[in-house]
Formats: C-alpha cells, sequence, structure tokens
C-alpha cells in the first residue's frame, strides 16, 4: 500500500512540475515567471525527499534543505529586482 | 548576562535549530550549537534593538494549534475554489485591516498567519504599520473577512503580546 | 508491521501529492496575477508540508532513526512562504499598479513611499 501512494505522490510532483513548465513558458508577466520558478523548487524538494523515501535513505534531505533555503533567497532577490532595480540596499 | 545574551529566545531557538539540523547529541554538535547561539545574537544585535514581550506563552501554543488546524481547512477551500469554481464567478477582492499590535515582531506574526489562512494574502504593510493591504481569492463579504481576521487572530495576539 | 502507521504514511502521501498538483493547477488556471499567487503559497506549501512528514515518519519507522532534518524541511517552508508571497506581491503592484483600497491611516501604503536615499 505504502508503495503505491508513494507513486501517487512522485507522479503528482511530476504532473506538477510539467504543468509548472507549461506556465513558465506562457507566463503573462514577470512576478508570475518569479512565481512558477519558486513553486517548482517547492515541488523539486518534495520530489527529492521522496525519492530518498523510496530508496530509504536520508542523504537526499540535505540536497532538499539547501535547495529550500536558495529557492527561498532566489525568489526574494528577485523580487528585489523586480522593485528597486538592484538586489543590495 | 544581558551583554552577553542580549536576545534569549532568539539563541535558544538558534540552539534548536542547529541540533536539529544536525540530527545528533554528539559533543561537537551540541558545541558548534552552542557557539552559533551565542555568537549569532551578539552580532546582530545592532538590528534587533528591542526584545518581544511575550506575556502569555502558553496562549501562544494554543494560537499556533489553531493557526495549523485554520491552515488545513484553508487548503480544502483554496482547493475547492480551484478545482471546481468557474473562473469568471471568483470574487476577488482587496481589504484593508486596521490593525493595532504593540510590536513588530506581532505584525509580522499576524501577517504570516493571514497568508497561510483561508483564502487571503497580506500584500503590503501602510507606511506606519497600522494597516494591512490584504488580497481576498474569494470574497464576496469583504467586511465580514476582515471582522474574522480582527476577531479571530489579532485580539488573539494582542491578548499574547502586551 | 502496524497497519495502523502505514495507513497514516500512505494517507498522507496521498493528500500531500493531490494539493502539490492542486496547487500548481492553480497556478495554470486562474485568471488573474494577484489570484494565482494564492495558489502556491497556500495548497503547494501544504502539499510539501504532508508529504515532508509522511517521509520523516517512513524513515523513522523504517530506518529506527527519527529524521529531523525534513521536519525542519517543513517548518522552513511554512516560514517562508508568506515572505515570498509578500514580496512577490508587491512587486506586482510596483509592476501593474492595480487599484487598491487606501489605508484608512495617515500613511501612504509602505511600496507607495519613495525609497530613502
Amino acid at each position: 500500500m505504502l508503495s503505491y501512494a508513494l507513486t501517487f505522490a512522485i507522479a503528482c510532483f511530476a504532473m506538477a512540475l510539467i504543468l509548472n513548465l507549461i506556465r513558465l513558458a506562457t507566463a503573462p508577466t514577470k512576478p508570475d515567471r518569479i512565481l512558477t520558478i519558486d513553486t517548482m523548487v517547492i515541488n523539486v524538494i518534495a520530489l527529492i525527499v521522496l525519492y530518498g523515501v523510496q530508496t530509504q535513505s536520508s542523504v537526499n534531505l540535505d540536497a532538499a534543505l539547501l535547495l529550500a533555503m536558495t529557492g527561498f533567497i532566489s525568489t526574494i532577490a528577485f523580487c528585489k529586482f523586480l522593485l528597486r532595480g538592484g538586489i543590495i540596499e | 548576562m544581558r551583554h552577553l545574551f542580549p536576545h534569549p529566545m532568539l539563541s535558544a531557538t538558534l540552539l534548536l535549530a542547529w541540533l536539529l539540523l544536525a540530527g545528533s547529541l554528539s559533543l561537537n554538535s551540541v558545541l558548534m550549537a552552542a557557539m552559533l547561539a551565542m555568537l549569532i545574537p551578539l552580532l546582530t544585535r545592532a538590528y534587533w534593538p528591542n526584545r518581544p514581550q511575550i506575556r502569555h506563552p502558553l496562549r501562544m501554543v494554543s494560537y499556533l494549534a489553531l493557526v495549523l488546524w485554520d491552515v488545513i481547512i484553508a487548503n480544502i477551500q483554496v482547493a475547492r475554489i480551484i478545482l471546481f469554481m468557474p473562473a469568471a464567478q471568483i470574487k476577488s477582492a482587496w481589504i484593508t485591516v486596521p490593525v493595532d499590535l504593540p510590536c513588530p515582531e506581532a505584525l509580522t506574526l499576524l501577517a504570516g498567519t493571514i497568508t497561510l489562512t483561508p483564502g487571503t494574502l497580506t500584500a503590503e504593510f501602510s507606511a506606519d504599520n497600522k494597516a494591512l493591504l490584504i488580497h481576498a481569492l474569494h470574497a464576496p463579504d469583504p467586511d465580514a473577512t476582515r471582522d474574522e481576521i480582527k476577531s479571530r487572530y489579532e485580539s488573539r495576539l494582542q491578548r499574547i503580546f502586551r | 508491521m502496524s497497519l495502523g502507521i502505514e495507513i497514516l504514511i500512505s494517507a498522507l502521501l496521498v493528500i500531500g501529492g493531490s494539493f502539490g498538483l492542486i496547487g500548481s493547477l492553480g497556478l495554470l488556471k486562474l485568471p488573474e496575477p494577484m489570484q494565482r499567487l494564492h495558489a502556491p503559497t497556500k495548497a503547494t506549501t501544504v502539499g510539501v508540508g504532508a508529504s515532508l512528514i509522511a517521509a520523516a515518519l517512513t524513515l523513522a519507522w523504517q530506518t529506527g532513526e527519527a529524521s529531523w532534518q525534513s521536519v525542519m524541511i517543513a517548518v522552513f517552508l511554512f516560514l517562508t512562504s508568506p515572505l515570498s508571497g509578500l514580496m512577490l506581491a508587491k512587486a506586482h503592484r510596483h509592476l501593474s499598479r492595480p487599484a487598491v483600497p487606501p489605508t484608512g491611516t495617515e500613511a501612504p501604503w509602505a511600496g507607495d513611499t519613495p525609497p530613502k536615499a
């Protein structure tokens, strides 16, 4: 049962990534594009963690943690850039 | 003591966070956690001029439990709007919520709560920190949404922080 | 093995996957930019949060060691998603200037004040 649920979750997040790619290609505004990239980062984190469950190792969790941090910082940096034209004030 | 630990709560949070990240209670991770918990509040002291006053830690816990429950309810609502509601029927609205909270920490907590809970998202603060601009995904009655935020979250935060 | 834990983990995984998919679907489907902000900040966060808790439970159950890192990732995502949402809303307001209600106090919205040189 667990393996079916795991496959279902991985398929869901993979489909979510495909939907995000479509959105990224057709996004009408710049904030939309940043939002899509942010969502893609979150979905990739989920995929990494689920892969870790499948292989029963917690090695990949470090990568997911780093991705969570850099993804957040890059979202904020992109927004800052749009708001002020520079990142460091 | 006050010079060594300007922010005891921040130090405790850093200690706990590092131990959880390291995932072990071995001597070197405890030492590293203690060093970080001492140094980071000292080095960043200039950015935290005053301490937040939490009067009722127990109420804080019950507030967090309430928010967690509301996050689950919020997501079911948003999922139903996304899946079943035709795009033309979604009535989005900008709402101004006047707030009266004693410190920036409480305001940040309220803004975060609003973003995570039913169909609302904090979009902007006023320059004097006395109002929040909120975007509601589906709010047929904006006044009711505003009153719910004030009675459900703001009044609790006021009781916690003063 | 104990059936209860397996059912709990499976339910969490199914819920997490569904919410992750719904969030991305909302991002694609909702018509206005501000409405699109709602879907990922809520649905995706809870989707990933449920998956992370499921992962923590599975790893703790199968390897016998508690994996606190996935709990930390979940906490981190919950703390940062309101901030991302706020910054994206600010960027959106800055670029497309939608009509918004007044503050009701003397001061204007923080994004409408000129930056301090």
